[in-house]
């Protein structure tokens, strides 16, 4: 291993005026603990509005956790908390006094797994939506038909929404999952390694579907996998032992990274 | 003979004797195991066996009339008139009113465990919960007689009982006078014993369910009891019915705690304030006197008594089995 001096530079962070895009999430000066021990170390990065930013990095290295304030989910467990702040659209996630409910209809979130939750594949969209709005039956077969559209779903289920979601396959159940976020009409997509349990035909649909989910909402993805990396985002940081070592265009981080870390994980020979 | 790879430093003749020796030993294993599992079924079949006989002679006596008659008198002459309905109608009041109140709490302490808890007062509560479960049933039976029953009878009925008193139908449930010896306060006691079984069982089975199947539904907004509502209760129907039906097994079956306070009365009221019996406690009190056809009658009530008991897990199994195919699994 090399050398492990690592600073986080902020010029290499892509808020300058190269990209005249707008930031939707902001995180600065962001410390996590889990009880005493110290997760994440001054992370300072922006989510754009409508890009896919990954996030990559050895296990352990904090990926998940920074993925996980984004929607709070750490406040489930007592013993972890964050400091700093996070900003969605300028108001700070990390006020205590936020409801956490709006906060997670604003920032949803797929996960590692697929997680349908024990009832039909309608009930597994309707779900949600009933939790905000008060719909009409019409209108909620309307809006289920939408977000499984979405998903790139709908055609594989049309005829069985009524069957219970366990019945699909991995990969559907994970585009499942996906519909049930959209359908909420999130504003900020979360996804963490979706696609590490799914074979590569059932991988390949999820990042096409990712692809399209930009245009309408700002995504965060962490993966293990370098070439999804490369193949669905915009923006990538690489994260090492609870530090942002880099953060940039992917382009630019996978073909000349500054960081001499980076560019030994990417090329294989650490991580 | 093949042998893997793995074991290519022994000759396949050591191989093969090695793995003679182990035959014998693999077949007598197999006969133990399969021995063992027979034993169940042959006590079983013997059970039922033995109390089909020994109930005979009420049978035949009584006939199908022992299920619907009320009057229990071993001592008429010439002959006596025995009935199971009392303590058929008790068993099934006291079990359904002690499912009423301990299903309800026993799933509201396993929730507030696994979801609601400080880790601080987790193991504490968890472990009172168990001890629960291991306190005799004859400790029951006395703490429900002098101290539960006279706070009952003297605080908690007469209230009731004022209250109902012209609500029709109520009025009939909970009619007076109060008394130690009541259906309820056995109802009560019986609670509190299956309780454990229920908060012990929902607990476990909680905890069964995937980490991130909760966060994603917390993820999509929900509050702590739509996810409970939602994800974790229909996730764990399976377990916690089982827990419940556990738990009325136990509640029919249960002998000494309800004998002591349930007042060993044959009459049937449609008041829960007054006495009643259970089958159990009439086996348990009665058998020591009785002989001739009153015997045979109270083997009958145990005969009626591991019906009931079948009957209700084989409910139990369908409902499960029935929820199962909706859910499409």
């Amino acid at each position: 291993m090399t050398d492990l001096q690592i600073k986080t530079d902020m010029s290499s962070t892509p808020t300058s005026a190269a990209h005249a895009r707008e930031d939707k999430l902001i995180v600065r000066n962001l410390d996590f603990f889990y009880g005493e021990s110290k997760a994440l170390k001054n992370i300072n990065l922006a989510l754009a509005t409508n890009t896919v930013t990954s996030f990559i990095g050895p296990s352990g290295c904090g990926k998940s956790t920074l993925l996980r304030i984004l929607n709070r989910m750490y406040d489930l467990y007592p013993g972890q908390r964050a400091e700093g702040e996070v900003l969605l659209d300028g108001q700070n996630l990390l006020d205590p006094k936020l409801d956490l409910n709006l906060l997670r209809a604003r920032v949803g979130m797929v996960f590692q797994k697929p997680t349908p939750f024990p009832m039909t594949i309608y009930e597994n969209i309707a779900f949600g939506i009933k939790l905000y709005e008060n719909l009409s039956k019409s209108e909620l077969d309307g809006r289920v038909e939408h977000a499984l559209r979405g998903a790139a779903l709908w055609n594989e289920v049309k005829d069985k929404l009524n069957a219970s979601g366990l019945s699909l396959s991995g990969g559907q159940q994970q585009r499942l999952c996906i519909a049930r976020t959209v359908a909420i009409q999130p504003e900020v997509i979360l996804f963490d390694e979706p696609c590490s349990a799914l074979d590569p035909i059932s991988t390949a649909k999820v990042e096409e579907l990712i692809d399209e989910l930009k245009e309408k909402y700002t995504i965060a993805i962490v993966t293990h996998n370098m070439q999804q990396a490369a193949r669905v985002s915009e923006f990538t940081a690489f994260m090492y032992l609870g530090e942002l070592v880099e953060f940039g265009p992917t382009t630019r981080l996978f073909t000349a990274p500054e960081k001499r870390q980076t560019q030994d994980y990417i090329t294989g020979r650490f991580g | 003979m093949s042998v893997p790879a793995t074991t290519d430093r022994t000759t396949p003749l050591d191989r093969a004797r090695a793995l003679a020796a182990f035959k014998l030993g693999d077949r007598t294993f197999y006969w133990l195991t399969r021995l063992s599992a027979l034993i169940v079924l042959c006590l079983l079949g013997g059970i039922i066996i033995s109390l089909i006989i020994g109930a005979w002679p009420a049978i035949k006596t009584f006939g199908l009339d022992f299920l619907v008659t009320r009057r229990w008198a071993p001592q008429l002459s010439p002959s006596p008139v025995l009935g199971a309905l009392g303590p058929l109608y008790g068993t099934v009041v006291t079990s359904l009113i002690a499912m009423l109140i301990a299903v309800p709490v026993g799933i509201g302490i396993a929730i507030f465990l696994t979801e609601f808890c400080p880790p601080m007062l987790r193991r504490p509560v968890g472990v009172a919960i168990e001890l629960l479960a291991g306190i005799p049933s004859i400790i029951y039976g006395m703490w429900g007689f002098f101290v539960l029953a006279p706070f009952m009878t003297e605080h908690f009925m007469p209230a009731v009982i004022a209250t109902f008193a012209h609500v029709p139908v109520l009025n009939v449930i909970f009619a007076g006078p109060p008394s130690y010896l009541s259906l309820f306060n056995a109802a009560l006691v019986l609670a509190i014993m299956i309780l454990p079984f229920i908060t012990a069982i929902s607990r476990d089975v909680f905890q069964t369910v995937p980490p991130m199947l909760k966060e994603s539904a917390y993820g999509l907004g929900c509050t702590t009891w739509e996810v409970v509502k939602n994800v974790v209760i229909p996730f764990t129907r399976a377990g916690v019915i089982g827990g419940i039906m556990l738990a009325l097994g136990r509640a029919l079956g249960e002998t000494m705690a309800v004998t002591f306070i349930i007042g060993n009365s044959f009459q049937i009221s449609g008041s829960i304030f007054s006495p009643g019996t259970t089958i159990s406690a009439a086996i348990a009190s009665e058998f020591a006197e009785a002989s001739g056809v009153h015997m045979s009658a109270l083997i009958l009530l145990g005969l009626l008594l591991f019906v009931l008991t079948f009957f209700v897990l084989a409910a139990a199994r369908l409902m499960l089995a029935r929820l199962q195919r909706q859910q499409g699994k």
